[in-house]
């Protein structure tokens, strides 16, 4: 599997994506500068977690003008595989590639724990490696992972089998309890907690490497 | 020509910082104060003369970037 890692002014998680891809696929990712208008041939994009442009305006609001966007966009709009995590959901809902918006936690603190999460789907090139109804436990670090969008919207996103990853506890507010969502046609995954923290036992887990065994199996 | 642009979370959703700054109040003895919103004001500086030319491209600018509409609305004011 070729995969990219999108790099942004202020990411801060670039490099546990990078670490996470040669560890999992035996190979380094293509890391592309914000600034970049074209990705390399690549099966996978990784937009990572951290504070792109510094948070400013709204978290991921620069980082969806950027000129490299565009490029994600279009490998998208063609059936590439997106993952954005933490500041990467952001992005994506900036996008308009997931619907709604992630808000300030209802709490009003960054929460930082290590997080217990239901896989609700594994019909998806992301979570084909989990069993349905399966505990995951992945880490999030956010300040802004309340989700939101419209009822008409929620009620579209379970019924089409787009709520990837429910929180057992939810840390942030979030509606329904989402961590994670797909796309329409399924190919590009945002979600809060962290999984390419979770694919090394020195680091605490490694319930996150099914998801990257799962990508592998479906794209390579 | 200066503008502003207001930007609100529209009626019904949440607004955790507005109900935090809200208990503050209540706790520094202003009882009187009920719900609080929080919100964003952007001072803008445009090289354009043309009122309706001017609204229309903030327009533009809003739903573009300035404002995230899923969540927010927003107000122009011209010369304020």
């Amino acid at each position: 599997m070729k995969s990219a890692v999108i790099v942004f002014p202020a990411s801060n998680c670039d490099r546990d994506a990078k670490v996470a891809l040669e560890e999992m696929t035996g190979r380094s990712p293509h890391m592309v500068w914000h600034q970049d208008s074209e990705l390399p041939d690549v099966d996978l994009v990784i937009i990572p977690g951290g504070f792109s442009y510094g948070d400013y305006l709204r978290c991921g609001a620069m980082a969806s003008q950027s000129p490299v966007m565009r490029a994600v966009k279009s490998h998208a709009d063609k059936g590439g595989a997106v993952l954005g995590i933490c500041n990467g959901f952001q992005v994506l809902t900036e996008s308009h590639l997931l619907p709604g918006a992630l808000m300030r936690n209802a709490g009003l603190k960054f929460v930082c724990k290590p997080v217990e999460l239901t896989v609700e789907e594994s019909q998806s090139a992301f979570t084909r490696g989990y069993e349905k109804g399966q505990t995951v436990t992945f880490p999030v670090a956010h300040g802004e992972g309340n989700y939101v969008a419209d009822e008409a919207t929620l009620d579209r996103l379970e019924g089409e089998g787009r709520v990837v990853f429910r929180y057992q506890a939810n840390p942030n507010g979030s509606a329904r309890d989402i961590a994670g969502i797909l796309s329409e046609k399924r190919n590009v995954l945002g979600l809060m907690p962290h999984p390419e923290r979770v694919v090394d036992p020195a680091t605490g887990g490694t319930d996150g490497r099914a998801l990257f065994k799962s990508l592998i199996e479906t794209l390579s | 020509m200066k503008a502003r642009v207001f930007v609100t979370l529209k009626n019904g959703v949440l607004d955790p910082q507005g109900k935090a700054i809200g208990h503050a109040l209540n706790g520094l003895g202003f009882p009187q104060v009920g719900e609080v919103r929080q919100g964003k004001l952007i001072e803008l500086e445009l090289k354009e003369a043309d009122a309706g030319k001017a609204k229309a491209d903030i327009k533009a600018m809003c739903e573009k970037l300035l404002a995230n509409t899923v969540i927010e609305k927003y107000e122009i004011e011209l010369n304020p």
